[in-house]
């Protein structure tokens, strides 16, 4: 197990997220505070409507809280202009995404280099470094196909390179095994578990799989717009024993 | 200074080129239809101005019986030669005008389509403005191949619509130079038109957010 040293990489604060939704305000996130400490392997979960996607992009830096603060490496979030958010983006969180979300027009090598390019790498250092990672998710052989010629669980690990470019701090995984089947799923799992491991990123995920609370260190329940529970991985093996 | 530097993120032209050129190669069908109309409308508007100045051309090498038959075929010749009309002129506008609006909706659809690709983009870290580089690219070539090809087109019909009134005389004085100027100037045209209809667009697709990306559908 890596050193899970006290920095918070992630650290809400009182969070609140309105929405207009025609006439009436929606109170999507009603003061959300938690602490995500490096390294750790954290899902979320809570049924659909109950603010998880808007909590997810509050940690993403992808929207801006109504009230609250939000940090990201002790960085207030609010305080970034377009420039340093993309920055943020680019250098500090790597998305995963339900859909895949590969670039169509491009290769899977391509695919991975795009964040390097963005973060101003040399040509050779990014090609190089492009086909490590694809050699690190096992797809080294199928750096020229495009997305349409590769499997969801082979796109899912080209994404899963292209989150780890730039060497994130975070991961952000949404729903990452909602499109795959059983056993690709836990491929994909055991993948990011091992990166958590091995390079102590921090991951984040909003799931529904079981299998993906069994590696967490710790899985949020939110309900309507609050954190209903923290439960640690120790407790979560007794309260989830009988469904797995 | 050195942490300014290392705030920055890039995309170096060349790599827009890249990227907007295999955005069109595979949805080759697609852009190929917006460039249809580009090139459609200017080759109309090709049509008409090599068709005039192929004229000016053989009348002043033609004798006066090929000048009778110009004139008496309907042309109509003013104290500086041949030109367009008040009518040809209004055709042509509203040719391009309905041109503009054909690829404004063109890429409006396009960027619909791609909202999946710009959200995922940003989340990569893409600025508002690397997204406005590629649309623009993108039309910038669509400009130039559609006003190429449709000015050669223009230029050909232009050609033989002459020829068949008119016979061999019309080859025979044919001006190379004049007929690539027209061609020139008509790619120029369409690649500013391109411009003109992406401008919106890519402003719309540039705005969009990173989170659509996480959308369902």
């Amino acid at each position: 197990m890596t050193q899970i040293d006290e920095h918070n990489v992630v650290r809400l604060s009182q969070v609140t997220k309105m929405f207009k939704m025609g006439e009436t305000l929606v109170e999507a996130l009603k003061g959300v505070s938690l602490a995500i400490k490096r390294g750790e392997y954290i899902s979320i979960m809570g049924p659909s409507g109950s603010g998880k996607s808007t909590l997810f992009n509050m940690i993403g830096a992808l929207d801006k809280p109504t009230s609250g603060k939000v940090f990201i490496d002790e960085v207030d979030v609010a305080q970034l202009d377009a420039y340093e958010l993309a920055w943020l983006r680019c250098r500090k969180i790597g998305y995963i995404f339900q859909t895949f979300n590969l670039i169509q027009v491009m290769t899977a090598i391509e695919n991975v280099t795009l964040p390097m390019i963005f973060a101003g790498m040399s040509q050779d250092e990014y090609q190089q470094k492009g086909m490590e990672l694809l050699k690190l998710v096992g797809l080294a052989e199928r750096y020229q196909h495009r997305p349409s010629e590769l499997s969801g669980g082979q796109q899912q690990r080209v994404a899963v390179a292209r989150a780890l470019a730039n060497d994130p701090a975070i991961i952000l995984a949404d729903e990452p095994t909602g499109n795959l089947d059983l056993t690709t799923g836990e491929e994909i799992i055991n993948l990011l578990k091992q990166l958590s491991m091995e390079r102590s990123v921090t991951i984040i995920s909003a799931t529904h799989d079981i299998k993906m609370l069994n590696v967490s260190d710790r899985v949020i329940w939110i309900r309507d717009g609050m954190v209903d529970r923290i439960e640690d991985r120790a407790n979560l093996k007794i309260s989830i024993g009988q469904v797995a | 200074m050195q942490q300014v530097i290392q705030k920055q993120v890039v995309l170096p032209w060349r790599q827009v080129g890249r990227i907007a050129f295999q955005s069109i190669r595979v949805r080759l069908s697609r852009s190929l239809i917006t460039t249809a109309t580009l090139a459609l409308a200017i080759a109309f508007v090709a049509y008409t101005w090599s068709g005039y100045s192929l004229l000016n051309v053989v009348w002043s090498h033609a004798d006066s019986s090929l000048q009778e038959q110009i004139v008496t075929s309907g042309y109509e010749r003013a104290e500086d030669g041949f030109g367009t009309t008040p009518k040809d002129r209004w055709l042509a506008i509203l040719s391009l005008l309905v041109c503009v609006v054909g690829i404004v909706n063109a890429q409006l659809m396009a960027v619909t389509e791609r909202f999946r690709e710009i959200g995922t983009l940003k989340c990569l870290g893409a600025l508002d403005t690397f997204i406005l580089r590629i649309f623009v690219l993108e039309a910038i070539y669509q400009g130039v191949f559609g006003g190429f090809v449709g000015g050669l087109a223009g230029v050909l019909v232009a050609t033989l619509a002459l020829l068949a009134k008119f016979g061999f005389a019309i080859l025979r004085w044919w001006p190379p130079g004049a007929m690539l100027i027209t061609v020139a100037s008509a790619t120029l045209l369409a690649m500013f038109l391109s411009l003109l209809g992406v401008i919106y667009p890519a402003l719309v697709a540039a705005r969009m957010q990173p989170a659509i990306a996480m959308r369902a559908e």
